[in-house]
């Protein structure tokens, strides 16, 4: 029988000729992945039953990326363990401050996850690097820890539900859009326990920013993993970066789905997603009077190089309504400094907008643009739960980058098509 | 192991930003999570909620973030288990390692309102509601995972492997 990508990948790295959904296997991993939040417990689980090495300095990697800089002096206190934690165990793969960036931006820029590779991370958002053909997951501290000492851990095998796109996208509509309209049809956890197999002709054309919101989101749905199979675009990403060899896999022609789901592109227009889930998406062209008081364009989903200049060129020769916040969010150094280098920053600062430092920041409710009661945010980030950027009687909007920075000038959530711009 | 207690019903899709709030994120201590434990949902469980009680929820229960704070409020609230339709598939490993006892069943959280008293046998899934005399039983918990937690949660079984 034939295999998914996803069940190919795992086989590999069980050491097995196949694996088939809902078989237990022992897994190497190829990369295990902290930030300064659960990294922090993981440490303390490897001091309490008196491990002194992780299995490899050059396989864990840990980024001090959500309360930096120091958010507090709590945080400050965290980030010192985790740094210590770091330094004591020589790991090759240390970020923060002048090198640091959002993890998983940080990981796939520098090469340190490749494709085929197995990772966990101590960030639910892991499943990220399925954009470039990846299996990775999120897992709590414990597995951390323990998949830090052992470099395996064990796997349910998930069923895989595959998502066939076909068709042109329309103007102003990305990844972002394609991954919250899926959601918001197949719901939170409408892929739980699954791995998400995104596929179509629409997807041979994505551009890879476009495939990182969307494997970035998997988890959005409840899935285990979010994947691409790799092609012509994965390689011209990759190559030049990747620390390691890698490996292109793909699905059989003969793989067997849990479910297949076929969705035509031309007709979706860009998304908004309402608080307080992410499935709750309507057509921009749906949302209504909805005034903002802060506008947040950046982080792990969309602070690429690609997302900045599509923000920028809305909001060229354009200020800031009035009413509105806007920050920006560039997912790492090296995109703050291209960002530089292409005259993007001066488009932001010209038209109103505070530039932060790579940081997950507000996405999560920690530091640099929280809510007050009764306030709203448009941003680009993936999650809108209650409370999410701040008070829990305040709310959070997601979309893409051009839809947030329109709405950043028209003082409420709407499209750069009433600002008069075309694709 | 038996757990007795009151039953504290939640909905559907409670994330993990809504049982512990993200600026705790900087407390790492169960006792200092827990007193913030479902906060925003619901203020009086955060100031009520008695050890052994019993958390009640709908479908995929703990979804979101990976951060183990969650789960270890609960835990550190001195909850019994927590009795949910389905989890998230995080929540649900990170449950398991660090030994707190969940239990599925759809019958049994259509069953319970919040402020029954309900008695759960763990090992055998039974879940009693003394409140209106009805039993539902929950989902077998697989073989694995009973060896973690027989273990004492995942880093007891990993020390034991590593002994081995």
């Amino acid at each position: 029988m034939g295999m998914t990508i996803t069940e190919k990948i795992l086989a590999r790295g069980a050491g097995l000729k196949e694996v088939e959904p809902g078989q237990l296997i022992n897994a190497k991993l190829d990369l295990i992945m902290g930030n300064d939040i659960t990294t922090a417990l993981a440490a303390e689980e490897l001091e309490k039953i008196g491990i002194k090495k992780v299995f490899n300095k050059d396989r864990v990697v840990v980024v001090l990326d959500h309360f930096t800089p120091n958010k507090d002096v709590d945080s400050a206190e965290q980030c010192k363990i985790v740094r210590q934690f770091a330094r004591e165990q020589g790991l090759s793969e240390f970020y923060e401050a002048g090198n640091v960036g959002i993890e998983h931006l940080v990981l796939l820029e520098n090469g340190i996850v490749v494709p085929g590779d197995i990772v966990v991370g101590g960030d639910s958002h892991t499943c990220m690097y399925g954009a470039i053909g990846a299996f990775s997951t999120g897992v709590g501290s414990t597995d951390m820890a323990a998949a830090m000492i052992t470099g395996e851990l064990w796997f349910k095998v998930p069923e895989t539900m595959k998502f066939v796109y076909t068709g042109k996208l329309q103007p102003w509509v990305g990844g972002k859009d394609l991954i919250l309209y899926t959601i918001g049809q197949i719901g939170v956890d409408g892929a739980l326990y699954m791995a998400m197999e995104f596929t179509g002709d629409t997807i041979d054309s994505l551009p890879m920013q476009g495939r990182f919101s969307m494997a970035n989101m998997a988890i959005e749905a409840g899935a285990k993993s979010g994947i691409f199979a790799p092609d012509k675009t994965t390689e011209q990403y990759v190559k030049g970066r990747a620390k390691r060899k890698y490996e292109f896999y793909a699905s059989d022609a003969d793989a067997q789905y849990k479910e297949v789901v076929e969705i035509d592109v031309c007709g979706i227009e860009p998304q908004v997603a309402f608080p307080s889930l992410p499935s709750n998406t309507r057509n921009i062209s749906e949302v209504g009077d909805v005034p903002i008081d802060q506008c947040a364009i950046g982080f792990c989903t969309n602070g690429t190089i690609e997302d900045l200049r599509e923000a920028a060129s809305v909001l060229k020769g354009r200020r800031v309504h009035s009413n509105v916040r806007l920050l920006i969010f560039p997912g790492t150094q090296e995109i703050y400094r291209q960002a530089m280098k292409e005259g993007l920053l001066e488009v932001f600062l010209d038209s109103g907008g505070v530039i932060s430092c790579p940081t997950c920041g507000p996405c999560l409710g920690g530091h640099m643009g929280l809510l007050a009661k009764g306030e709203r945010a448009i941003a680009t980030s993936n999650r809108n739960f209650v409370g999410r950027m701040g008070h829990p009687e305040s709310e959070v909007y997601l979309s893409n980058p051009a839809i947030a920075a329109a709405s950043a000038v028209l003082g409420r959530i709407g499209s750069p098509v009433e600002l008069g711009l075309k694709a | 192991m038996i757990c007795k207690g009151r039953a504290w019903k939640f909905g559907k899709d409670i994330n993990t930003d809504v049982i512990l709030p993200t600026k705790y994120m900087n407390l790492r201590e169960s006792k200092e999570l827990a007193k913030h434990c479902l906060e925003n949902q619901n203020p009086q469980f955060a100031k009520e909620a008695k050890e052994g009680d019993i958390i009640v929820a709908d479908k995929n229960f703990g979804c979101g973030s990976s951060r183990e704070h969650a789960p270890i409020s609960i835990k550190g609230k001195g909850i019994g288990c927590v009795i949910a339709r389905s989890f998230a598939r995080i929540f649900y490993r990170s449950a398991f390692n660090i030994g707190l006892p969940i239990l599925e069943s759809g019958a049994a959280v259509d069953g319970i309102e919040d402020g029954h008293e309900l008695e759960v046998d763990l090992a055998t899934g039974e879940i009693k509601n003394r409140t209106t005399g009805e039993s539902f039983n929950a989902t077998p918990i697989p073989a694995f995972m009973q060896e973690i937690i027989d273990d004492g949660g995942l880093m007891g079984h990993i020390k034991k492997k590593l002994k081995t």
